[in-house]
């Protein structure tokens, strides 16, 4: 299958803004046996006065662009066709969540796949009680790390509502929690403290929902905008598996990975840093269509 | 006689020592700097003893406040931080040196040496292969979970190496003699500054002594050191700058110091920009490249876009500058996951595999709980250790959260520590609580021996690390070894490496090479500099006008004028902008001025002379006296007098001693423009009055000039004489004309960024509105039209503040 995914990301300047420079990632990223970016293109307007690529110490794909003179808005297209495998053959090997910590102590791997990087906490991701024992109850230390993951996921998409205007970009996830509203990012933020404070290396991953669901299936949540969802370890065995806890489903097919990292503030898709002493406002388009 | 002199001599000596026991007890100090273990003075402290001795207590009692004094005058002071404010307090010296014999000092230099070499090593490994992880000599989480590392910086160190150029270490003497690394001081180590300074100071208390004895001097240690900031520059055009927090951060002064010492430019993140891949700092003259920052924030500020998006202190893009290799920095930024203080448990196993053998100095007993061995010991061993955050790079000994387990320690609460440790282990660890050698401190006019440890510099230079031969030593305010942090009243003490015999005398300012290179980077005045001497200018000057009303308001009512009579009213609301008839509310009106001039100068510490930061320092706290305390109404003008006496004072120094630089010519506009818009203000207010009102003399006397009026015209004062003289004069220093032209002035010899042929916008405002001042006659001076020039004044102010300082 092949899907085209466009995005458009705004930022409107009260005050005219000079000298800004921001990193930017939004581009789906190529993982062997099941995405493959094919053509793609990022532009910036206005026209920054330099951009640069790179990637950045977790594989994703970042760009960086500075505007040197005053601009009241700045906008971010991102148009590309990634190529998605047909799903593979998946069974739980993963092992008991007891065995799982002994492997991590053994673990001397620092690349960016290895599980010790998510491990957490982050600065962003401090341990939390709540979650903690809300993470205990649901914990069966005779189950699977991954029957652990899905029940956990699960629980948690059923305590949460959806709720976009709960929060924000910069909510805590214990308020999120305490809330028990919010957005995929903070549905994946406690998600992933939950995990971690039973020792399951758990991470956050940034990405695209194709927009109109399958004949028959169900419009998921946060397909209008970027999404984001979790990445947990099962062992050596299994590696990584994804599940979206704002749709309560393992990843699949209409999931397309953009960025992975401890926490958002590793893959948020625009960071800036500019002068100007207004406010701003921001919009974010998506559109994730199948062309083939 | 000579008999007579000598058992004298013996008899204080026995004083000096009578007081010198441990808690008082009077018995020797086990461990001591100054005393060997049989109670005798150490030779190479012997002839300082004896100079010592030689002094009578009000002999020293005069030296110890000449010492402070320097102090108080070059402006050294630290930040003390309580809940909610920081406020700056005294430099703590401690008047007695420390003295270390120059071949204990080798030794401490090698062992010291070998482990730089051995944390760059590591450094490398850690942004590089990770091999010492992939291996098994550290365990993964130290870095995995180490917020200190930071990743985006993998990769990089290998173009930079090396990545250490400048490092301090702390170091205490345990009780078998010998030194041990209490912390490694990587990033920011505030030492050598303040080293510099308490030698100086220390140069006051012992003059004589100091000159004969031979005690190793510190500059040369500072010419290797610039000259290596040099080299690792290279080639390139753009300039070394060192990268400060700013006056909020504790140890500005010695960052303001350094710079000013070493000739580099003192920057702060806002002054640095990157663009086209290169940092630059904004100055008066555009933007200018840097190629080497010695960054003095924590690393993890350093950059808002790659690192922590919350600092306000560093700039963004220099990462990437970093990457593309057109910015060098020292130390490599990340460098401080090297003060981790688990990291401290694996370094003597990771030096015998590095080194094949132990490290010459070792550091301070630690372990690492996350391993079950080693938790196992911590427990074991609770009653003598402290237990902390693995992660923190604070010295556990000088951390209010480090835990100690001593006598005290009752059953459950052993059993609450091997808890703690076995659920959380990984994020705490072990160290063993020192006994740290004493050194003596003068209390209560007496000896005194205090726990001390020593902080140390070294610098690479082409011929391998350098190391101060001195330091300084942090002396504990008790006989507890955990307070030696100032902020809990310990001490500072100068470290004094003697040789027995005669040490060369290097000074920085005799070396032509550093000279030149001096002069090239001050030429550059940094925006932010810039806009803080602009408005040190124009808030020095506001006070000095403000001062002036004050005197001419009280001198009115020290003659028998009520508050509520026609003069006082009219000066307070026409004036005053309305004050309350209250003496601290008027005296309000200048002190606040003052306070925020002092706060301008304390930002540009380095480019405003000690002479002028005293100066400045007087005038605030004389004038906030005056405000606070109760001065009968008689003493009020002879008060007031005494503080425009220090204000002119204060001019004086900006135009008689302060070099025509870039600096000099706004902090001179913002005098200029102050002066000339009150002037406006004051004329509007007085020339609209009724002529009877004696609202003409008043100006005059505000204006500074009834003496001039006397020589100038042969009439009484008048609205047009008066307007003549403090408008239109050119030769009037208080007049309007006066001062804008001065300003045109200055602007004409400010770096232009346009091109020669064409005046900048801000050139022509001034001399349009000098050309109209030129050709007026004193009848046009009219309350609108000066309410018209006051604004064309500040029209001026902001084109200057766009085009230069913005």
């Amino acid at each position: 299958m092949i899907y085209s995914i466009r995005l458009t990301i705004a930022h409107y300047y009260d005050q005219p803004a000079a000298n800004s420079r921001h990193l930017v990632r939004v581009m789906p990223r190529t993982l062997a046996n099941r995405q493959n970016l094919t053509t793609h293109l990022l532009e910036v307007f206005p026209e920054p006065e330099s951009r640069s690529e790179a990637v950045d110490f977790f594989g994703n794909k970042t760009t960086f662009c500075a505007h040197r003179d005053q601009h009241t808005e700045m906008t971010i297209h991102m148009s590309c066709n990634v190529d998605i495998h047909p799903p593979q053959k998946w069974r739980d090997v993963s092992l008991g969540v007891a065995d799982l910590g002994r492997v991590c102590e053994t673990l001397r791997d620092l690349g960016s796949e290895s599980p010790l990087h998510f491990l957490g906490p982050t600065p962003r991701l401090p341990p939390n009680g709540a979650i903690r024992d809300f993470a205990n109850d649901l914990f069966h230390p005779s189950d699977s790390t991954v029957a652990n993951v899905i029940r956990i996921g699960k629980a948690l998409h059923d305590a949460m509502t959806f709720d976009a205007t709960a929060t924000t970009v910069d909510t805590d996830a214990a308020d999120a929690f305490h809330l028990r509203r919010g957005v995929c990012q903070d549905f994946s933020h406690i998600m992933i403290i939950a995990l971690q404070s039973l020792g399951i290396p758990a991470g956050y991953v940034s990405g695209y929902l194709r927009t109109l669901p399958p004949p028959g299936g169900v419009k998921l949540e946060g397909a209008d905008a970027m999404h984001a969802w979790v990445r947990a370890w099962g062992g050596p065995d299994q590696g990584w598996i994804e599940y979206d806890p704002t749709n309560a489903t393992l990843v699949g097919t209409d999931h397309i990975v953009a960025g992975y990292g401890r926490d958002y503030s590793d893959v948020s898709p625009v960071r800036g840093y500019l002068r100007s002493s207004g406010g701003q406002q921001n919009t974010q388009a998506v559109d994730v269509a199948i062309v083939g | 006689m000579q008999t007579q002199q000598s058992s004298a001599q013996r008899k204080t000596q026995q004083n000096l020592l009578a007081s010198y026991g441990v808690q008082g007890r009077g018995q020797a100090p086990p461990n001591d700097e100054m005393l060997a273990t049989n109670g005798t003075i150490k030779p190479v402290w012997s002839s300082f003893f004896d100079h010592l001795n030689s002094l009578t207590p009000q002999d020293l009692a005069a030296r110890f406040s000449r010492g402070d004094q320097y102090l108080r005058d070059a402006g050294v002071l630290y930040r003390q931080y309580d809940e909610t404010l920081s406020t700056e307090r005294e430099w703590p010296l401690s008047h007695i040196p420390v003295i270390i014999g120059e071949d204990e000092w080798q030794v401490i230099s090698d062992g010291l040496i070998e482990r730089a070499d051995l944390l760059e090593y590591i450094l490398g490994d850690f942004y590089g292969d990770n091999t010492l992880v992939s291996s098994g000599q550290l365990p993964a989480q130290l870095l995995s979970q180490n917020p200190a590392w930071l990743r985006p910086m993998v990769g990089v160190a290998k173009k930079g190496r090396p990545l250490l150029n400048a490092l301090s270490f702390e170091i205490g003497r345990g009780p078998d003699g010998k030194w041990w690394v209490i912390s490694d001081l990587i990033e920011a180590p505030s030492t050598a500054g303040f080293a510099v300074e308490n030698r100086i100071a220390m140069g006051r208390v012992f003059p004589n002594f100091f000159a004969n004895a031979n005690i190793y001097r510190l500059a040369g240690y500072f010419q290797d050191f610039q000259q290596s900031l040099m080299k690792i520059k290279g080639r390139t055009t753009g300039e070394v700058a060192l990268l400060s927090p700013g006056p909020m951060n504790q140890n500005y002064a010695e960052h303001a110091y350094m710079a000013r010492y070493l000739g580099l430019l003192l920057v702060e993140g806002e002054d640095l920009i990157v663009q086209d891949g290169k940092a630059m700092v904004r100055t008066v003259a555009g933007l200018k490249p840097i190629s080497l920052l010695w960054n003095r924030l924590p690393s993890t500020m350093f950059d808002p876009l790659e690192l922590d998006s919350n600092s306000m202190l560093g700039a963004a893009g220099l990462v990437q500058a970093i990457r593309d290799g057109t910015l060098k920095t020292v130390n490599m930024v990340g460098a401080g996951v090297l003060e981790t203080r688990a990291l401290m448990a694996f370094l003597p196993k990771i030096a015998r595999a590095h080194l094949g053998h132990g490290l010459a100095m070792p550091n301070i007993a630690t372990w690492w709980c996350g391993q079950k061995s080693q938790r196992d010991h911590v427990i074991a061993n609770s009653a003598r250790m402290m237990v902390g955050d693995a992660f923190s790079t604070v010295p556990l000994m000088a951390d209010p959260h480090t835990t100690t387990f001593d006598t005290a320690l009752g059953g459950t609460q052993s059993q609450q520590l091997a808890d703690l440790l076995t659920t959380n282990g990984h994020t705490l660890v072990g160290q063993e609580a020192v006994t740290l050698s004493t050194t003596p401190v003068w209390e209560r006019g007496q000896l005194v021996a205090r726990p001390m440890c020593i902080r140390i510099s070294m610098g690479r230079t082409e011929k391998g690390w350098s190391v101060m031969p001195g330091g300084y030593a942090r002396i504990s305010a008790g006989d507890d070894a955990k307070a030696l942090a100032m902020q809990r009243g310990g001490q500072v003490a100068d470290v004094w490496v003697s040789s027995p015999k005669s040490v060369n005398t290097p000074t920085l300012l005799s070396a032509p090479k550093t000279a030149a290179s001096r002069s090239a980077t001050h030429a550059l005045l940094p925006s932010r500099a810039a806009d803080n001497l602009f408005w040190l200018g124009r808030y020095v000057e506001r006070a000095e006008q403000n001062m002036r009303m004050f005197r001419a308001y009280f001198s009115r009512i020290c003659d028998g004028a009520k508050h509520s009579d026609t003069m006082p009213t009219y000066i307070r609301d026409q004036l005053m902008n309305g004050v309350a008839p209250d003496a601290t509310a008027i005296a309000a009106r200048f002190d606040e001025p003052l306070a925020l001039a002092l706060q301008s100068a304390s930002r540009i510490n380095d480019r405003f002379s000690p002479d002028g930061m005293m100066a400045l320092r007087g005038l605030v706290k004389d004038a906030k006296a005056l405000g606070d305390t109760f001065v009968p109404l008689d003493d009020i003008p002879v008060q007031i007098s005494s503080l425009l006496r220090q204000v002119t004072g204060f001019a004086g120094l900006v135009h008689e001693n302060m070099y025509r630089s870039d600096g000099w010519r706004f902090l001179s506009i913002g005098i200029s423009l102050e002066r000339a818009a009150n002037m406006c203000d004051v004329l509007a207010a007085c020339l609209s009055a009724e002529p009877a009102s004696g609202a003409v003399d008043l100006a005059l006397e505000i204006g500074d000039s009834v003496v001039s009026h006397r020589t100038r015209f042969q009439i009484a004062a008048n609205s047009m004489s008066a307007a003549d003289l403090l408008a239109l004069d050119p030769q009037n220093p208080r007049s309007v004309r006066y001062h804008i032209t001065r300003t045109k002035d200055h602007i004409a010899n400010l770096p232009t960024q346009a091109d020669d042929h064409n005046m900048s916008h801000v050139a022509r405002q001034v001399l349009l509105l000098e050309t109209q001042l030129a050709t007026s006659q004193p009848a046009m001076m009219t309350p609108e039209a000066l309410v018209q020039i006051k604004q064309d004044i500040w029209a001026i102010s902001d084109t200057l503040n766009a085009y230069h300082l913005a």
